[in-house]
């Protein structure tokens, strides 16, 4: 049964297993073990950082396809249920037209993407993304009456999702049992499904044909698969549930903008997670996106611990400065991928 | 005359000025195989390459079965029923042997893209899989992965993909190079065991004499792109062709010094 839900891919390490147990349990309780705005607001984060790296990973991992697109998807979904919610009201109608529009239009997206470059060499469809992309984000930025221009959308959301709705006396286990609550489980929820979605396509027929093309694609076609069909699939799978991350990001946040959405830092992030958890492993996603999140939002603060206890010392506190957070940030990143090449899922995997 | 399961005609392909396949006319009955000789060089593996599609083709035309598959991609041409093993190995390395060839049974069954379902769960898939295997006597290393693999089962297992394709028309380009003495025999079992089956062509590219002795029904000689000579082994052995193709030297000779 478990099994069945894991679609078989069961995370062969001891480590690996407590490490994905631990994060579970702690996101899945995320409200009453942190109780706290920020700590719940970067679980959130974690949750849905994990679908979008997921579905990246779909992929680069899996498929070996390099896209630069993968935040324009992700800002699809946003935007959809952002521009649904200021339209048609605050409503769950409103969030899932938005949702369901924003995946629908990143597939058809991703699919005359992926017909027009993907035909000729996965090179070339890495440059086509990157030229998209950038042209929406310029589109988005440029097109103010529709999306808010650079300022971005801020919208209501329904009230049974909002801090003023109550239930249940108002606490749970001495938690406010508000719509927050509630907004957190929907995103948690959703995520997990979608995250288990996945999992499942990768280790479908489908998932194995994709990774045949990954290794050889040569050989592929010739057992009788047509690589570009199956790519190109691929590509309008993984843009449609990075656009359902976006919505749930979109719905968190009650605001979508160029920046939280649609920027290349947030591509580079990515990328970033995906190889620090370990390419072609959905549970890399997961170690990549968690590791990431955290370092991103409370590394300042473990600095600004460390500098003070060395205050005595010269030079050092320079260096364990809160604002060189970034500077340590990337110094992980190239200890990870010297020390783990494969990732940390592949390093517990043994491979 | 039994009907030609493939038939190439005027078949040409030039690379800017020089022709490396030139003007073959050829047909393949059912239930015969065809040795391909020819020093290195004279156009073996890219006429091969026409006939499945890896190349575009310049001139002429491939017909299977009487349709024209001129113009049709590899997967397509593989669906209709040619299969090709290659003579540089040619495998997913990071996947086990079992999926290895699972993802032939499956390209077969049409089953690639079935989204929802765990690969693992379809026994339709594995079964076919498992027999393939034992066939090839792989089974202990079903779960290997194939990187890991000696280069001599690495060899059979790119033979394996192509029996469990089980096309129309078999392609091998020297099944057997590479292996060691023992792992030979279990190959050539398996294609003289298709040869019985009476309703496949098989083609072989082969440069050993004695594999050509015992299983070739006839032999074509290509040399420098061009048909030299078609016909019953021993005939084409002797004839005066072969001896100028060879450069004087007997065949035989010729090429056991390949």
């Amino acid at each position: 049964m478990l099994k069945t839900l894991v679609s078989g891919d069961t995370p062969r390490s001891p480590i690996l297993l407590a490490v994905l147990l631990a994060i579970l349990v702690c996101l899945a309780l995320a409200p009453f073990l942190f109780p706290g705005v920020r700590s719940v607001d970067t679980a959130a984060r974690i949750c849905i950082f994990i679908v979008l790296v997921a579905s990246y990973d779909l992929l680069l991992g899996y498929g070996g396809i390099v896209s630069f697109a993968h935040t324009m998807f992700f800002g699809l979904g946003a935007y959809g249920v952002a521009l649904a919610s200021s339209r048609m009201g605050p409503g769950f109608d409103s969030l899932l037209v938005g949702s369901v529009a924003g995946a629908g239009l990143a597939a058809l997206l991703a699919l005359v993407i992926g017909l027009f470059s993907l035909r000729v060499r996965a090179i070339f469809f890495a440059m086509i993304t990157l030229a998209v992309a950038s042209a929406v984000a310029v589109l988005v930025s440029q097109l103010s009456s529709l999306t808010g221009g650079e300022d971005g959308l801020s919208f209501k959301i329904p009230r049974a999702l909002g801090p003023a709705f109550k239930f249940m006396d108002g606490e749970i286990f001495g938690v406010k049992a508000n719509g927050k609550l509630l907004k957190y489980y929907l995103v948690f929820i959703s995520c997990f499904v979608l995250f288990l979605l996945m999992l499942r396509v990768v280790n479908s027929p489908f998932g194995r044909v994709l990774q045949a093309i990954r290794e050889n694609d040569f050989r592929a076609e010739a057992i009788g698969y047509r690589v570009v069909h199956y790519r190109v699939a691929a590509t309008c799978l993984s843009a449609a549930i990075a656009a359902l991350a976006g919505a749930l990001y979109a719905i968190w946040l009650r605001y979508v903008g160029p920046d939280t959405t649609l920027s290349m830092e947030i591509m580079i992030d990515i990328l970033l997670m995906v190889v620090i958890g370990g390419m072609g492993t959905m549970y890399g996603a997961v170690i990549g996106a968690t590791l990431f999140v955290l370092a991103q939002n409370y590394l300042q603060n473990v600095l600004s611990l460390a500098g003070e206890s060395v205050s005595a010392l010269p030079f050092l506190p320079d260096l364990l400065n809160a604002d060189r957070w970034l500077l340590w940030l990337g110094v992980l990143f190239i200890l990870s991928v010297y020390f783990f090449p494969t990732g940390i899922v592949g390093r517990l995997r043994g491979k | 005359m039994p009907h030609p399961i493939l038939e190439t005609t005027d078949l040409t392909v030039r690379f800017g000025g020089h022709v490396a396949v030139d003007h073959i006319t050829c047909n393949f009955n059912a239930g015969e195989l065809t040795a391909i000789v020819g020093p290195n060089g004279a156009g073996k593996t890219t006429y091969f390459n026409l006939i499945s599609g890896q190349i575009p083709v310049s001139e002429g035309r491939v017909k299977l079965n009487g349709t024209d598959i001129t113009r049709m991609s590899v997967a397509q041409r593989t669906h209709r029923g040619i299969g090709r093993a290659f003579q540089l190995t040619n495998l997913f390395p990071n996947l086990s042997v079992l999926e290895n060839i699972r993802l032939v049974v499956q390209s077969k069954a049409g089953r690639g893209f079935n989204i929802l379902s765990m690969a693992d769960s379809h026994a339709e898939l594995t079964g076919p899989a498992y027999e393939i295997l034992e066939r090839i006597r792989m089974t202990d290393q079903a779960d290997q992965v194939v990187s890991e693999l000696s280069h001599g089962d690495q060899r059979k297992l790119e033979v394996a993909l192509l029996i469990a394709l089980d096309p129309l028309v078999y392609m091998f380009d020297e099944p057997t190079a590479g292996m060691s003495v023992d792992e030979a025999p279990v190959v050539l079992d398996l294609i003289a065991e298709l040869k019985t089956r009476k309703d496949r062509a098989i083609l072989l590219v082969e440069h050993k004499m004695d594999v050509i002795r015992t299983l070739a029904d006839r032999i074509i000689v290509l040399h420098n792109g061009a048909l030299a000579a078609d016909g019953d082994p021993a005939e084409v052995m002797a004839s005066d062709v072969v001896q100028e193709a060879y450069m004087g030297r007997d065949l035989e000779e010729a090429l056991a010094n390949v």
